[in-house]
């Protein structure tokens, strides 16, 4: 009975081991060996370039940047359209988050196109705002970090609503009346009763939008090709066949990125394990 | 009441802002010119006629079905199999095999591509330009979201027991596994393998780095397409979106299917 037992334990893992250990750990581990090589020996040469050369570190930061912008813009749009959701009486409310999670699938190259045909140089409201003579789109330049953060923004709100939508059902209704009752104006009921209930579950959400951001290639890629300084574009650019490519400091500064968005999940996590103790 | 229309002005201009991209795209897909004017002049739809006829786009289509198809098929066989094994027999490795497979989730595709690349691209194994370095890198890309599905199946049904009945009434480990725990887990398989095709279809970054130039997906054609003619890469940028729609209007629905059955169940 216990052979039995093991022989299809063995059959029924093995397929799996393999398959994960030759395409996840291996991979992943060779790379991290990788990062730390230098001349047949072991170094941190590749960590210190990538965080003093100049221009990979304002990769680096440039990716912080943008990642906090379209994160902090996403998240202010989408909790407030999140809080109107749950005010619309039930069907609103479920088209609204099958259209969120719909366009949640909008995102990367048909994205950046989209955009391309919208406000590109030659894009439909690009050449109509000139026609009409106004000045906003005027200064607008797509290809340019404003633009980028633009269609950040866009990938990032119905993540951000799908995630916030379920955090409001912890506001229960009597409180508000109660608050109401005992005379707490709106603002006062949201500053002391509101947001410290939704806010780990808003903190949780922006590590989330900003570990989203910080790895998204395909958007900036399908913009303007290799030439935004930003930490994906840069790794891929090491690694992928430049004739000056560096391999080693391309592994190093992907290990950075990776420790940048575990650290951020594992954030999350931890906040939404406080949302969930809260809810019971 | 004043209060209330608030609300359906602000969710009125958010969904305008998240529709009009998608819109926008679908008119220059059926209009022959759009410049100067709010609303394009002329429709036509010639654009998707020249697609159909492209062999180049036909093949890619066929490539990353191929891909997306093994990748997902491999991943349902070799999941629910290991997934099903450490939850009876070996609880204790739950935490870790969880660790391990929720770790796709963090890692960005282009930090996955790196160590893929410096493992396969010399020898003594030399993968990268294959099917089979994508169809891997795949398999890992949905690890989390097959896991998801399948363990929280498992968790409806009380497997134990189930097994247990099984072998009394004279069946096998193997016939137990594929004749009673196997039927009653496939919808919720069928809903993240579904979820699974939607993120794979609408994957660049692990294909353009992996195998770019010898294999072309779709999201390969879109982006090399896109300087050369704007109503036929929104003609694919459309045909890509309704595959995708499709695939998640029926997640849904077999989803919801699900629930119900799981509320009678538990009525009943």
């Amino acid at each position: 009975m216990k052979q039995k037992i093991t022989w299809f334990s063995v059959l029924a893992l093995l397929p799996f081991a393999v398959l994960v250990i030759a395409f996840e750990i291996v991979p992943l581990i060779g790379m991290i060996l990788d990062s730390f090589q230098s001349d047949n020996a072991y170094s941190w040469v590749h960590y210190v370039t990538a965080l003093t050369n100049p221009y990979y570190f304002k990769g680096i930061l440039n990716s912080l940047q943008i990642s906090l912008y379209s994160s902090l813009i996403g998240i202010v749009i989408a909790l407030v359209a999140s809080y109107s959701i749950t005010q619309m009486p039930k069907k609103i409310q479920t088209i609204m988050i099958t259209f969120s999670n719909m366009t949640s699938n909008f995102s990367g190259i048909p994205l950046a196109f989209a955009y391309i045909i919208l406000l590109g140089s030659s894009g439909v409201f690009t050449l109509l705002s000139k026609e009409l003579g106004w000045n906003i789109l005027s200064s607008f330049d797509l290809y340019s970090w404003s633009g980028l953060v633009a269609v950040y923004v866009y990938f990032q709100i119905p993540l951000a609503i799908l995630m916030l939508y379920p955090t409001y059902s912890g506001i229960q209704k009597s409180w508000r009346e109660s608050a109401a009752l005992l005379g707490a104006s709106p603002l006062q009921f949201w500053w002391h009763i509101g947001l410290p209930v939704i806010f780990p579950g808003l903190v949780g959400t922006f590590s989330i939008l900003f570990a989203n951001a910080m790895g998204a290639y395909a958007t900036a890629f399908a913009l303007v090709g290799g030439s935004y300084n930003i930490v994906p574009i840069r790794i891929g650019a090491l690694v992928s066949g430049d004739a000056i490519s560096q391999p080693h400091l391309g592994s190093a500064l992907a290990v950075i990125l990776g420790l940048m968005m575990i650290g951020a999940m594992w954030f999350n996590e931890r906040m939404m394990r406080r949302v969930r103790r809260d809810l019971q | 009441m004043r209060k209330g229309s608030i609300h359906y002005l602000v969710i009125f201009v958010v969904g305008m802002y998240l529709f009009l991209p998608l819109a926008a795209t679908f008119l220059y897909s059926i209009s022959n010119t759009w410049a100067n004017t709010i609303l394009p002049s002329d429709f036509t739809l010639s654009w998707y006629q020249e697609l159909f006829s492209d062999q180049r786009f036909i093949l890619a289509m066929g490539r990353t079905l191929l891909i997306c198809i093994l990748a997902l098929f491999v991943s349902m066989i070799t999941m629910v199999m290991a997934v099903f094994t450490i939850t009876v027999y070996f609880p204790k490795w739950e935490r870790f095999i969880q660790a391990l497979v929720m770790l796709p989730y963090a890692i960005p595709g282009v930090v996955a591509a790196v160590g893929l690349i410096k493992m396969y691209s010399s020898k003594p194994i030399v993968l990268t330009g294959t099917v089979w370095i994508i169809v891997g890198a795949y398999y890992v890309l949905i690890l989390p979201y097959m896991y998801q599905g399948i363990r929280n199946s498992l968790r409806t049904i009380d497997v134990k027991r189930l097994i247990e009945a099984a072998e009394i009434l004279g069946a096998s480990k193997w016939i137990a596994f594929l004749k009673v725990i196997v039927p009653n887990i496939i919808p919720g398989i069928l809903v993240s393998s579904l979820l699974s095709l939607s993120i794979l279809f609408g994957e660049f970054v692990l294909a353009n780095i992996l195998v770019g130039g010898h294999f072309e997906t779709i999201q390969i054609y879109l982006m090399k397409r896109l300087k050369e003619n704007g109503h036929l890469s929104s003609a694919v940028v459309i045909t890509y979106f309704v595959i995708v729609l499709i695939s998640s209007l029926v997640m849904l629905k077999l989803g919801s299917r699900l629930q119900n059955g799981k509320t009678k169940e538990k009525v009943s």
